[in-house]
């Protein structure tokens, strides 16, 4: 099973007791807060959870897979996640042992 | 932005929905989250990512200080791909 918004909107509706309609803005609104703060270079800590941050990437040499023609990926900014220690820790301690999960 | 400042923009942001609901949402929010990923399952957002699990192989590494050898078990790290929305936002030149 595989965590979506509607799932979330639906533990919204059972847990906290919002109406649907409510439950859906609501998880789309969380979501658009943590973009829009990313959007304007904001990082994100959201604790027992994990942190988002911004990294500048230079540009650098890159090709084409298909047509193998050399191309420069350009100078860009993107997002990086890094999970908390606690959240490693829970994950670390529910898999031990079991290679791939999936 | 921390966890309080998002619950405190929510409720700023929407003040139709009640501001006790929005702490509880977001709690509610990152406790699934949590739970997804403990229980090896992906999260999969629409416009900001997906979380999913990756598998890091047992190794022998080393123990800095003392040089050592020691075996380092095999683990599973969380992982985030940022969606397409998200990328192209945070990278959207001024």
């Amino acid at each position: 099973m595989t965590l979506t918004k509607a799932e979330l909107a639906n533990l919204l509706f059972e847990q906290v007791g919002l109406n649907k309609r409510e439950a859906k803005e609501m998880v789309e609104a969380f979501f658009e807060e943590v973009r829009t703060a990313l959007e304007t270079g904001e990082s994100v800590k959201i604790s027992g959870f994990g942190n988002f941050q911004l990294r500048e990437k230079p540009q650098r040499p890159g090709r084409n897979p298909k047509t193998g023609e050399e191309m420069p990926i350009t100078a860009r900014r993107v997002v990086t996640f890094h999970a908390s220690q606690k959240l490693k820790a829970m994950v670390e301690a529910a898999h031990a042992g079991s290679p791939a999960a999936e | 932005m921390t966890k309080s400042e998002l619950i405190t923009r929510l409720a700023e942001r929407h003040p139709h929905l009640v501001a006790t609901d929005a702490e509880l949402a977001v709690k509610a929010i990152i406790d699934a989250m949590v739970d997804s990923l403990v229980a090896g399952e992906r999260i999969e957002i629409r416009g900001f990512g997906s979380f999913s699990l990756n598998y890091r192989p047992p190794r022998v590494g080393r123990n800095p200080k003392t040089g050592e050898k020691v075996q380092v078990a095999g683990k599973h790290v969380p992982h985030f791909k940022a969606g397409k929305e998200l990328r192209d936002r945070v990278d959207s030149k001024p």
